[in-house]
């Protein structure tokens, strides 16, 4: 019942999945897929939803009990999870409303700027990998720097042959590489399905 | 100050505070880093509920009274006792629920990752970079095959594996860092035409 019934669900439906691909009839397509799988899938969503939420408050919570380091940020995550939640419940979600307005102008910008400062941690990992002076940091950076200057106006003033010393590093040896890791990354994931299927692993069952 | 500087200087403070952290780990940074984490979870929330839980769950349920639908909204709230040490193993079967896709998972990647490339690399040699690709795709995937040792001659042939993919990560470092580089012209464009200016403007005419 623990963890029988689960795997049986498991193997069971995924074999109709399986069967799902590959035949073409009405009960699987349809009856299963449209009138089974989809709604009760979707009514499920909502509740994974709500798991993470009462999981990442309950860590918060935690921490403001525990008076942790850093303590006193965790009022901010529920200051913003809670204004933003009752903006969105009790406002609505059209433009002009608070919710809108916390997007547009706290989480858009912060979200960007966040990403925005890999820009300076990948130019300083850059600066690492060079220290290294190892033959393949070389290599890969003098790939990325070609790269990055066809892009640039700037790139086409050093050289005019850079945007197409660019591309053919896109077409031939990137290719070829991304081709290699994908075909890998295929073969693992049809080894991994497999083993799910049929029930050898079980981790994302968890323990006991 | 009108209403859209205003909301200009609230995103300049934040933005500011993050860039705050390029000097060091700071108050500021901190604050908005927390509050970022609320307000997405209360954005999804929201999301959520209007464009999951009203249309799939309230409204068939209630409105079109399809109660068959009430089995899996029980099986969903099984999530929830993934918090109880006595009762988390009835959380196993929302996830087993979700696990069954796996099964389509077997025929898709079969077909996206591997026939398609196959189909893709399976061309005639017909110039010196087809015949590079072909080179590259084929010690690429030996490189990763570990139950022969690397040593000798196929060893040296694998190595050129290596060499394809410092290129091709390479190649993806730099497409990566300019489109990081064009968010911080976006955010750069921002504090001076938005804000910068917009305030020279409000107080200096």
């Amino acid at each position: 019942m623990k963890k029988t019934v689960p795997l049986l669900i498991v193997i069971i439906g995924g074999v109709i999945w399986l069967a799902w691909v590959f035949v073409p009839h009405r009960i699987i397509q349809d009856v299963f897929y449209y009138d089974f799988y989809l709604p009760w899938a979707r009514a499920m969503a909502p509740f994974a939803m709500l798991l993470g939420v009462i999981s990442l408050s309950m860590m918060h919570y935690g921490k403001i009990k525990r008076r942790v380091p850093k303590w006193q940020y965790s009022f901010f995550f529920f200051a913003g999870f809670i204004v933003t939640s009752l903006a969105g419940f009790i406002g609505g979600t059209q433009k002009g409303g608070l919710y809108m307005w916390i997007f547009e102008n706290m989480q858009m910008p912060m979200s960007a700027t966040m990403f925005s400062l890999l820009a300076f941690y990948m130019a300083s990992a850059a600066y690492k990998a060079f220290r290294a002076r190892s033959p393949e940091a070389t290599v890969l950076l003098v790939a990325a720097i070609i790269v990055m200057l066809a892009q640039v106006p700037f790139g086409v003033k050093i050289s005019k042959y850079i945007p197409d010393i660019s591309q053919w590093i896109l077409d031939v040896p990137n290719l070829a590489s991304k081709r290699g890791i994908l075909l890998g990354v295929g073969l693992g994931s049809v080894a991994t399905a497999l083993k799910i299927m049929l029930g050898i692993e079980r981790s994302y069952l968890g323990g006991d | 100050m009108s209403f859209e500087l205003f909301s200009n200087l609230v995103g300049a403070f934040f933005t500011l505070c993050i860039f705050s952290f390029l000097y060091k780990d700071n108050p500021f940074y901190q604050m908005s880093e927390q509050l970022l984490v609320g307000i997405s979870l209360g954005y999804s929330l929201v999301l959520t509920y209007e464009r999951v839980f009203i249309p799939y769950f309230y409204q068939p349920i209630f409105l079109k009274h399809e109660w068959i639908l009430i089995i899996p909204s029980i099986i969903g709230l099984f999530y929830l006792f993934r918090f109880s040490s006595k009762l988390s193993w009835l959380s196993r079967y929302p996830i087993a629920f979700s696990m069954m896709s796996v099964g389509a998972s077997v025929a898709l990647a079969m077909h996206t990752s591997i026939l398609v490339q196959m189909r893709q690399a399976m061309v005639p040699i017909e110039n010196i970079n087809l015949a590079l690709i072909f080179i590259g795709t084929i010690t690429v995937l030996l490189y990763f095959f570990f139950s022969k040792a690397h040593t000798g001659v196929y060893g040296q042939f694998v190595n050129i594996g290596k060499w394809f993919m410092m290129v091709g990560f390479g190649a993806s470092f730099g497409l990566t860092v300019m489109a990081r580089i064009s968010l911080l012209i976006g955010r750069i464009q921002f504090l001076v035409n938005d804000v910068f200016l917009a305030l020279k403007q409000a107080f200096f005419g």
